[in-house]
């Protein structure tokens, strides 16, 4: 392995602060003990029934996803950092989308081009004027975050629409506790077990005006077939809110109702985990059966709100977020806390020359690509994948955008041998509501092929449990 | 001109249906070509829903209609005061910017000869209004009028090739062509008020705007030649024919649908 790269447990053979507890407790377990938790740990895994692909990505509905035990520790005052940040940042990004459906004053102040933002096919028309209540666009905001030394964290992407994976959060840390309580009684660990409530309540914040009761919120899913479908039937498990389809909800008369066996009952805030373009039929994609007709009509007349907010998806492109930092600057007034990774875009002249000469030390991703699916990682390339991808750039260079091949942080991993260091990223989630919350926590996801930089569960990543430790 | 509308959209389905579900852009724009004197929408025996106006300045209602559901009626009745305006979308709200429609959509996507026929009709042009009549003119002359050729799912580029068409076609060619040259352009659908030369169209009409600088939205009517005037009453717009529609609508269950339109329009005395 290569010196480079910032272990998040060793400084050279010093154990960092963080990690000192851990060490004792793995120097103390025999490789029976793990090999025997490892099994107990998927077995467990396997009988909640979570398999479905991170974020998804794809690939084998039925496949587990490795479980790490060894979890992924940052301190008190490494968090207040990240969560200021983070929060910072969700506010930026739900600011620009309230301004681009309003007035578009960052683009006439020429901040952001205008092209990019309005000729981006996230861009809703349909909801153009409207401000959704709390002018919040984007209530749950995924930041995917990577570190590459002791306090430099860099933002890889935004997702702003309906970012998965949070179950396994929740998941496995009630599995680690499961099999390791004494741990859990050793290391003051921040919960995150508070997030179901937090969630709630951030959906019931932002209730319609209309509504003038306690809001009935409901998760609208497109079925048991998709992927995420755990996630849905989990969270609104763990929220106490009903799971519905489309063909569950029917409109009339400005609102939106759920069909029950008490007859209808009026629905005032949809958590939807489907696409902006299977909302509703009469808005966007005329054959779509999944979701509820006359939807949008309700929604934009104020009868009921959808979360995240249709159209929130411009904020999240990969072309737009070269400027989140900008957004910060515009609309909060401040300097952004974490860094955007450099980024090259191959619409502008410069860049792709740039790109096309170097295509061999950098990281290519698709615009509109998710799920380390239709990406390059140039010094892992093929020449035959390089050549390929300079085609490909060179027909459609708006399509893409190239970074530096980031050093990942490492943290100890279990693998066959006993402990290895692996790369790591980490999506925290962040809910806007009435309030900004974030839980001390996320997802981590670890790459556990040695040497490999990419964490997506497609391509043989894995998850651990992710603590912050109290003060 | 005072334009006196009446449209009723009948549909029938040989099964009952267990309900219906419609979103209507049936209203007159605001703008100062057109004021309305009274105005009317109604589904006799159906729920009127949340309205609102849109982005595009388009109002909007949703409708719902409870089953079991074998015929519904969609009428509009209403009273126009309509003025020249040269085809200028003046004193018109909306807040979606222009750019927004220099979007592709399958029925507006250009193809090479819509490319050509628009590089070749502003050739020479002195700016972006003259371009577009530049534009309206070599539609014109391309696509003739001529019902039942096309239907309702033709593209652009199939209208092109066919060069036969009716104004749904006229207007998608001439978005298509419009924003192969990086103009803004968009669909509009309404009402045409059949003077008395015997020019040959439908009640129920359709054009194109086109965004010019300094000007705003520009109405053209490449079907007629000309520039929508004080006999058009404009409802609604979108990307293309489908989205501009000013009735989109569900039935849900196993009955076929059977569509009838009557649109009459009626001037009165000044």
């Amino acid at each position: 392995m290569s010196p480079s790269y910032f272990n998040e447990m060793f400084d050279g053979d010093q154990v960092r602060p963080p990690y000192a507890r851990l060490e004792d407790w793995t120097r103390q377990m025999p490789a029976e003990l793990r090999q025997m938790k490892q099994a107990e740990a998927e077995v467990l895994f396997r009988r909640i029934g979570i398999t479905f692909a991170v974020y998804g990505e794809g690939g084998d509905p039925d496949r587990l996803i490795p479980f790490d035990m060894f979890p992924r520790v940052f301190t008190q005052p490494e968090w207040r950092r990240l969560e200021k940040g983070i929060k910072q940042r969700a506010r930026a990004l739900n600011a620009f989308l309230l301004d681009v459906y309003g007035k578009g004053e960052i683009v006439r102040a020429g901040r952001v081009p205008a092209r990019l933002v309005y000729h981006n096919e996230a861009y809703e028309r349909a909801v153009a004027g409207f401000t959704p209540p709390r002018g919040v666009y984007s209530h749950i905001v995924g930041i995917d975050l990577v570190r590459t030394g002791p306090d430099d964290f860099f933002v890889l992407e935004d997702n702003c629409r309906t970012p998965s994976g949070v179950s396994y959060m929740l998941e496995n840390r009630e599995i680690m506790m499961r099999m390791f309580p004494d741990l859990f009684g050793e290391n003051r660990i921040e919960p995150v077990d508070g997030y179901p409530e937090l969630l709630r309540r951030t959906l019931s914040s932002v209730a319609p005006a209309k509504c003038d009761r306690d809001p009935t919120v409901v998760i609208l899913t497109p079925g048991h077939f998709n992927s995420a479908y755990y996630e849905h039937s989990f969270l609104a498990d763990m929220m106490g809110v009903e799971l519905v389809e489309g063909a569950d909800l029917f409109v009339e008369g400005g609102f939106v109702w759920m069909r029950t066996t008490e007859g209808p009952k009026k629905v005032d805030v949809i958590y939807r985990r489907l696409d902006d373009a299977f909302l509703d039929p009469l808005c966007f994609r005329p054959d779509s059966m999944l979701g509820v007709p006359g939807l949008m009509d309700v929604y934009r007349s104020g009868g009921v709100s959808i979360c995240s907010a249709p159209g929130a998806g411009v904020a999240d492109d990969k072309a737009i977020y070269t400027y989140v930092p900008e957004m910060v600057r515009f609309y909060l007034g401040e300097e952004p806390i974490l860094q955007n990774v450099p980024t090259w875009q191959c619409g502008k002249a410069g860049d792709l020359s740039y790109v096309l000469d170097n295509l061999g030390e950098l990281v290519v991703k698709e615009v509109h690509g998710s799920g380390g699916y239709g990406m390059l990682v140039g010094p892992r390339a093929s020449s035959d994948q390089i050549a390929l991808f300079r085609q490909k750039i060179s027909q459609d260079p708006e399509n893409y955008i190239a970074q530096p091949t980031l050093a990942l942080s490492t943290t100890p991993t279990f693998v066959e041998e006993g402990i290895a260091p692996r790369h790591v990223d980490l999506r925290p989630y962040c809910l806007v509501g009435d309030t900004i919350e974030l839980v001390p926590g996320g997802l981590t996801r670890v790459a556990l092929t040695e040497g490999s930089l990419v964490v997506n569960s497609s391509q043989g990543g894995g998850v651990k449990d992710t603590w912050v430790l109290a003060e | 001109m005072i334009l006196t509308v009446n449209h009723v959209t009948h549909y029938r389905y040989d099964a009952p249906m267990r309900s219906a579900v419609q979103s209507l852009r049936l209203f007159p724009t605001r703008f100062a070509g057109q004021r309305v004197l009274d105005w009317k929408v109604e589904i006799p025996g159906g729920t009127r829903g949340g309205a609102f106006r849109d982005g595009a300045g388009d109002r909007v209602e949703g409708w719902s209609v409870r089953g079991p559901v074998t015929a519904l009626a969609v009428s509009v009745t209403g009273t126009v005061e309509t003025e020249d305006t040269a085809g200028m979308l003046r004193g018109h709200r909306e807040t979606v910017p222009p750019m927004v429609y220099l979007r592709d959509t399958p029925a507006t996507e250009p193809d090479m000869a819509i490319r050509d026929l628009a590089a070749g009709a502003v050739a020479g042009a002195s700016d972006d209004l003259d371009r577009a009549h530049r534009l309206a003119s070599a539609v014109r002359a391309a696509v003739a009028y001529r019902p039942g050729v096309t239907h309702a799912h033709t593209s652009a580029a199939e209208a092109l090739e066919l060069r036969e068409g009716v104004c749904q076609d006229h207007a998608q060619v001439l978005i298509a062509a419009a924003r192969s040259l990086d103009l803004p352009a968009r669909y509009v659908s309404g009402y045409l008020y059949a003077a008395e030369d015997g020019t040959p169209h439908e009640a129920a009409h359709a054009w194109a705007e086109i965004h010019v600088p300094d000007l705003g939205w520009i109405g053209f009517d490449a079907a007629n030649g000309c520039c929508p005037n004080e006999l058009y009453v404009r409802l609604g717009s979108g990307y293309d024919a489908a989205d501009a529609a000013p009735i989109r609508g569900i039935a849900l269950g196993a009955g076929r649908e059977s569509l009838d339109v009557t649109v009459a329009l009626e001037a009165t005395q000044q």
